[in-house]
């Protein structure tokens, strides 16, 4: 059992470590959502017709319905930033050290899953905290709430990851993951415009958007900010969690998987 | 434990303040939507006559004197209810008054004949008809009682009445389409919203010469939809709240200093507003999107948005009877 323990504080002090020396990803992965949430949201100001939908209890500004969606884009680039360095940790050979450890596959998978997602929940506090400044606020109990929403979701986005990763095997190969991953997922996806805007246009896309785990994510998201939950959203993201996390055993089983 | 002690008194405070209702006329739907001031919800709404606008109390809020325009006619409404007492003669198309300090006179804007008629409630008689400019609306009623104020939309003026010989005694020109008067800081000032010139133009009472105005600017809006319509001010008259209509804001203006500190988001074409008791949530009409927004004064953000019947126009509280 304690070998267990030493194993995740090995980990997650790897990870706390990566992430203080590099200082540029933070500020990077915090510019990112700060540039959305500053330029674009104050050009598309108007785009977004007057309408109340939960959890919102009042008329909100453009700025405040993509706050959410901003979380989740955090959570999803740190998710995959995790993936990017599973596969350098591949082709420098320290993972072979991390997976020949006497433990379980699963467990170091996990801890992996977890450190990175406890960095990309600390980045989303330090974006809510930026926002705040620009009066950009929720219900103070809000930003308690959010936590279990912002680890659930960390940890499905972070499996996609992982999933991700026992694909991919050259680090050039990531800018493919950009492209069919990240871009369809943010853009089809409640994080920019609300779900019934989208239906105006297009039923597809509205129901691509709706089975779009991201979505699930940020509307998971979105009404935990406001101290509700979303019980559908919540069921989703923790089965798109499970699925993920399978398939990533799996892709990393020696026996069956890809990775050998 | 003095933390404890303090947001128990805190708690107790609140809900003490908040039991009261705020009453909303609904132009097109002819009827009142009234609003818990505690639960945010509608929680009554009553058949008016047609076209509902002008809304207020008596001063022991036994009676709802409702504006029915297109009834052509002033309703008295038994609050608790419902029931309409009887109908004051009014003049055509009443569509804003004021209730005179003397819980008797109503001062009444008749928009279509240019004339402001006073009424007697208890005689149900017309006392007095004053000409004033075309199309008058706003109304107000100096705190005590000496004067009263109608506004011209048309003629683009405040005429200043002597209510003891019910004549104008003087008139003041403000910019285009006047809305809404009222008198503040005892009396002291008097404020005119200009729908159409995108003003509000204080006036010193003794001179009636113009002390200030206040024009607005909200970010990413058309400066021709910034239209202020109604009004109302914080405890102490410290700050105004402007209702901006179809700009969709709420300015804040430091009644002082006659600068706006800021703008709050409400519904579509915001028209008219009041506070509960002790003036720590403010209630706005949206008419287009057919709603009252709820701000809170304090931390100046609006907190709900309730839905109510069809344009909705005038607002008036009452504390919850009993």
């Amino acid at each position: 059992m304690r070998l267990y323990w030493t194993s995740l504080w090995a980990i997650l002090a790897r990870e706390a470590l990566r992430f203080v020396q590099q200082r540029e990803r933070f500020v990077a992965a915090l510019v990112r959502p700060l540039i959305w949430l500053l330029v674009f949201a104050a050009g598309f100001r108007a785009a977004l017709g007057l309408s109340i939908s939960p959890p919102y209890q009042t008329y909100i500004t453009y700025e405040t319905y993509i706050v959410p969606g901003l979380c989740g884009m955090i959570l999803l680039f740190n998710g995959m930033q995790s993936s990017l360095s599973l596969v350098y940790d591949r082709e420098m050979g320290s993972m072979k050290l991390l997976l020949t450890a006497p433990l379980p596959r699963g467990w170091v998978l996990f801890c992996k899953l977890l450190g990175s997602t406890a960095i990309s929940v600390l980045q989303v506090y330090a974006f809510l905290g930026v926002a705040a400044l620009f009066d950009i606020t929720s219900p103070g109990w809000g930003y308690v709430t959010v936590l279990p929403a912002l680890i659930v979701c960390g940890l499905m986005l972070g499996a996609l990851g992982l999933l991700l990763s026992s694909f991919v095997r050259r680090l050039e190969n990531f800018s493919g993951v950009m492209n069919f991953v990240i871009f369809p997922m943010f853009f089809l996806s409640s994080a920019l415009y609300p779900l019934w805007k989208m239906a105006e246009s297009s039923r597809l896309l509205h129901d691509i958007c709706a089975v779009n785990p991201f979505t699930q994510a940020v509307e998971l998201i979105r009404f935990a900010l406001y101290v509700e939950v979303n019980w559908a959203a919540l069921g989703w993201s923790v089965l798109a969690l499970a699925v993920f996390m399978a398939a990533a055993l799996v892709g990393y089983d020696p026996a069956r998987g890809r990775q050998r | 434990m003095k933390l404890l002690t303090a947001a128990a008194a805190l708690l107790a405070s609140t809900s003490l303040a908040s039991a009261g209702e705020i009453w909303v006329t609904n132009e097109k739907d002819d009827t009142v939507s009234v609003i818990s001031t505690e639960t945010l919800e509608v929680i009554q709404t009553y058949d008016t006559g047609e076209r509902p606008r002008g809304i207020l109390f008596s001063k022991d809020f036994s009676r709802v004197y409702i504006c029915a325009s297109d009834s052509n006619a002033v309703q008295v409404m038994d609050p608790n209810t419902g029931k309409i007492l009887n109908e004051l003669p009014s003049g055509d198309d009443p569509e804003q008054f004021v209730l005179h300090p003397n819980d008797r006179h109503l001062y009444i804007a008749n928009e279509d004949d240019a004339i402001t008629t006073v009424v007697d409630t208890e005689t149900r008689k017309v006392i007095a008809q004053i000409d004033v400019g075309v199309e008058p609306e706003g109304m107000a009623v100096s705190p005590d009682g000496k004067i009263a104020i109608t506004t011209s939309e048309t003629t683009n003026m405040a005429h200043w009445i002597d209510t003891e010989t019910q004549k104008l005694f003087a008139n003041t020109l403000v910019d285009s389409r006047p809305r809404h008067a009222e008198f503040v800081k005892e009396g002291s000032e008097m404020w005119v919203s200009s729908e159409i010139g995108g003003t509000v133009t204080v006036f010193d009472r003794e001179t009636q010469a113009e002390k200030g105005k206040i024009s607005f600017e909200v970010q990413g809006v058309h400066p021709d939809r910034v239209q202020p319509v109604g009004f109302e001010f914080s405890a102490g008259d410290t700050h105004a709240f402007v209702a901006l209509g179809p700009s969709n804001h709420v300015a804040v203006v430091n009644a002082e200093t006659y600068e706006v500190e800021e703008y709050i988001l409400v519904g579509r074409r915001v028209w008219h507003m009041d506070f509960n008791e002790d003036r720590s949530m403010l209630f706005t009409t949206n008419g287009v999107s057919g709603d009252v927004t709820v701000i809170d004064v304090a931390s100046r953000k609006a907190i709900k948005t309730i839905k109510v019947g069809r344009f909705p126009w005038g607002a008036a509280y009452r504390p919850t009877p009993g």
